[in-house]
């Protein structure tokens, strides 16, 4: 939405608190396979992000947003946008590497662990991200992450939303009212 | 004359703003046969372009022009740039809008009679009653088509009603029903019913649901008495050397200004946008903006003690399904101090989606508290606190000092604090709803917070005397004569109930006003 004058509104990211407003949900890139699942469904090659980043803030986005029925792809798609938005922007760039270079040393220091993602426990990194989560590192990722994520359609078949309704007649006759056990 | 009319014709209405206030009065003065311009700010979108996607609806039809705000609310913690959800397009907020459709009680028009002293409140009873807005209501909910109203039947009931009505039956709540809807729940005024789409809030794709957009625009249209201007940004009201309004200055889609002359202005940009054009009026001869003797302008902006409830519960619900407010508690709406506050609130129905669900269960928090919840999506019900709010002279709609819009404007700060009347009755509304849920078994509640605004309200209150207001009983302003107030910034109290029908029985009394002193040449 452009308007008149070369004037661009807030994007959506825009009004959520302590945003860094980032490109938009990006298809995997699926080439490469420096980051991969262990089974091959599904892979990553980041083009701008160093690897060992890219796979430190698919961590930590499992770790910001956790489910447990969501596979690392849906993460991984999110930490493609930032990859993107690297791209073309080296301030989010140096944002981001220099954040997973925080969190990787905090987990050296804190767990002996080469990187964030090697602390074993999840209890363990959320300490790590709550001493971080008032700065802008953590405030751009997740602020872009709960748009990111539930704004994925695999995410609504995940949690049992619909989407789209009129395009099926809406759901006069398809469940508005099924419920049974009240 | 007929539509088209010429920038010089200043013979014409000129209505600024197209949603509940502005869109109502147009098409009533058209149908009087009184040549109308409304200038809107927003595009003109059709039914065929709303989409059923949240974050998509928002970029389309939202209104994202920059705002800032301040005060003590969390709504200005969590969204600093978006102080209102309200929308930027022909028919204005009646896209968005969920269709509940209220009548004030009696004594919500007398507040300040009826509550007395309450320390910190700016109250003030309505220079008007309910019996006098009687007649209006009438009218509003036959012209909207109102459900229960006219022999309307009901709409049927939701999974989230279903909820909702075991939970106010266990918890001896008698009032709890479908509502009272501007919801076809029948074909009426070509318009067919309803189909249980979902996605209110994103502009309604079978029409069933009233709109100016659709339901009131083309009727004025057809009579040839109104035009309707979109992408039309008016920036200010100029007026005569007497101190009577003679125009207004606007920008059209590529940013060129014109002046269209007008025998009478109605400003009706919704609560935000209708203060600041009047302060950005100022001028040499209204220092302080226009109509704006009393300092009352931008003053006792209101928004609603809002707040939401969602409950978890171990079978699904899809609450998503169908009409977005599909139910009604009216039980809370009562006065009765005894609860601790003043003024009273309803229970409604609401279902978010996934996404929007996720920026407004509470906003910034993350972890498994947070995505625990989401995963239960599927099994949660919910319903949205509407309360009456106190009027607050702090609580305003000021311009920025150093912030401008693309043609050189102040843009507006909204500023709110909530009194302790709304936090009390909020937390009172919460345990309410936890207690609702809990009956029917739910796992977990959620108290949560307050959207972005979209009932704004009072920032250019009715009041009788001069001095306390800026608008009369017939949203005429007390300083000049040609110059009305035709939305939600009307309203000198807020009530506890929705406000468009009240919005909508105003417009419809205002037209009657100006369209009777037209032809006394009194106006």
């Amino acid at each position: 939405m452009t308007h008149s004058m070369g004037y661009t509104p807030l994007s959506r990211r825009g009004f959520l608190r302590g945003s860094a407003a980032t490109a938009g949900l990006v298809a995997m890139t699926l080439a490469g396979g420096l980051l991969s699942a262990p089974n091959g469904a599904w892979a990553f090659a980041p083009k701008t992000l160093k690897p060992e980043t890219a796979r430190v803030l698919v961590q930590m986005a499992r770790d910001t947003y956790p489910h447990d029925r969501f596979s690392d792809a849906i993460y991984a798609q999110a930490v493609a946008g930032y990859d993107d938005k690297a791209a073309t922007d080296a301030a989010f760039q140096a944002l981001l590497e220099d954040g997973v270079a925080d969190l990787n040393s905090r987990a050296k220091d804190g767990f002996g662990a080469g990187s964030y993602d090697r602390v074993g426990w999840e209890e363990n990194r959320l300490s790590i991200l709550r001493a971080i989560a008032e700065g802008p590192f953590f405030q751009a990722v997740r602020s872009d992450l709960v748009v990111s994520i539930y704004n994925n359609h695999a995410v609504w078949e995940i949690l049992g939303y619909e989407g789209s309704s009129a395009d099926k007649g809406g759901y006069i006759d398809r469940g508005f009212n099924d419920l049974d056990w009240v | 004359m007929s539509a088209p009319y010429d920038l010089n014709d200043d013979s014409v209405v000129v209505i600024i703003g197209s949603g509940a206030g502005g869109g109502t009065l147009g098409t009533e003065l058209a149908l009087k046969g009184i040549d109308t311009v409304i200038l809107e700010a927003g595009a003109r979108q059709e039914i065929e372009d709303f989409v059923n996607d949240e974050w998509e609806s928002f970029g389309k039809i939202a209104w994202l022009d920059k705002r800032t705000t301040s005060g003590t609310w969390r709504v200005s913690k969590d969204f600093p740039n978006l102080p209102a959800w309200i929308v930027k397009a022909v028919g204005g907020s009646t896209i968005h809008w969920a269709g509940a459709s209220l009548r004030f009680q009696e004594h919500e028009f007398k507040t300040a009679t009826t509550y007395g002293p309450v320390e910190g409140a700016n109250l003030l009873d309505w220079p008007l009653t309910l019996k006098e807005m009687e007649p209006y209501y009438d009218k509003a909910e036959f012209k909207m088509g109102v459900t229960r109203t006219n022999d309307i039947p009901g709409l049927p009931g939701n999974n989230n009603f279903k909820v909702m009505k075991a939970g106010a039956d266990k918890l001896g709540y008698k009032e709890c029903h479908t509502g009272r809807m501007a919801i076809n729940s029948q074909p009426r005024d070509d318009r067919g019913s309803c189909q249980q789409i979902g996605f209110c809030f994103q502009g309604c794709k079978s029409g069933a649901k009233w709109s100016t957009l659709y339901a009131e625009i083309p009727k004025g249209e057809e009579t040839g008495k109104l035009e309707v201007r979109p992408n039309s940004q008016v920036l200010r009201i100029e007026h005569d050397a007497k101190g009577k309004a003679t125009g207004v200055v606007y920008a059209d889609k590529d940013g060129n200004q014109h002046l269209q002359k007008a025998r009478v202005v109605c400003v009706a940009g919704n609560s935000i946008e209708s203060p600041r054009l009047l302060l950005n009026s100022a001028s040499a001869q209204f220092p302080d903006g226009l109509a704006n003797s009393s300092g009352q302008v931008g003053r006792n902006y209101m928004r609603h003690t809002t707040g939401s409830v969602y409950g978890v519960f171990e079978k699904p619900v899809h609450m998503y399904r169908g009409t977005t407010m599909a139910g009604i508690i009216q039980d809370e709406a009562r006065f009765d101090p005894s609860r601790g506050f003043v003024g009273g609130y309803e229970f409604e129905t609401l279902s978010l989606g996934v996404p929007f669900m996720a920026a407004f269960l509470d906003p910034g928090s993350w972890g498994r508290s947070f995505s625990s919840a989401m995963d239960d999506y599927a099994n949660m019900a919910g319903m949205w606190i509407v309360g009456e709010d106190m009027p607050q002279e702090s609580n305003a709609i000021t311009l920025h000092p150093t912030e401008v819009d693309p043609f050189g404007l102040p843009i507006p700060n909204v500023n709110y604090d909530d009194h302790a009347n709304d936090v009390a009755m909020r937390d009172h509304a919460y345990r309410q709803g936890a207690a609702l849920y809990d009956a029917v078994g739910a796992v977990r509640t959620f108290p949560t917070p307050p959207y972005p605004s979209t009932h704004n309200l009072g920032t250019n209150r009715m009041s009788e005397k001069p001095r306390d207001g800026v608008v009369n009983r017939w949203g005429q302003t007390h300083d000049i004569a040609n110059l009305f107030v035709s939305d939600g910034s009307q309203f000198t109290t807020g009530a506890a109930e929705n406000p468009t029908l009240t919005i909508v029985a105003l417009a419809i009394r205002q037209a009657d006003h100006i369209a009777e002193r037209m032809g006394q040449k009194t106006l």
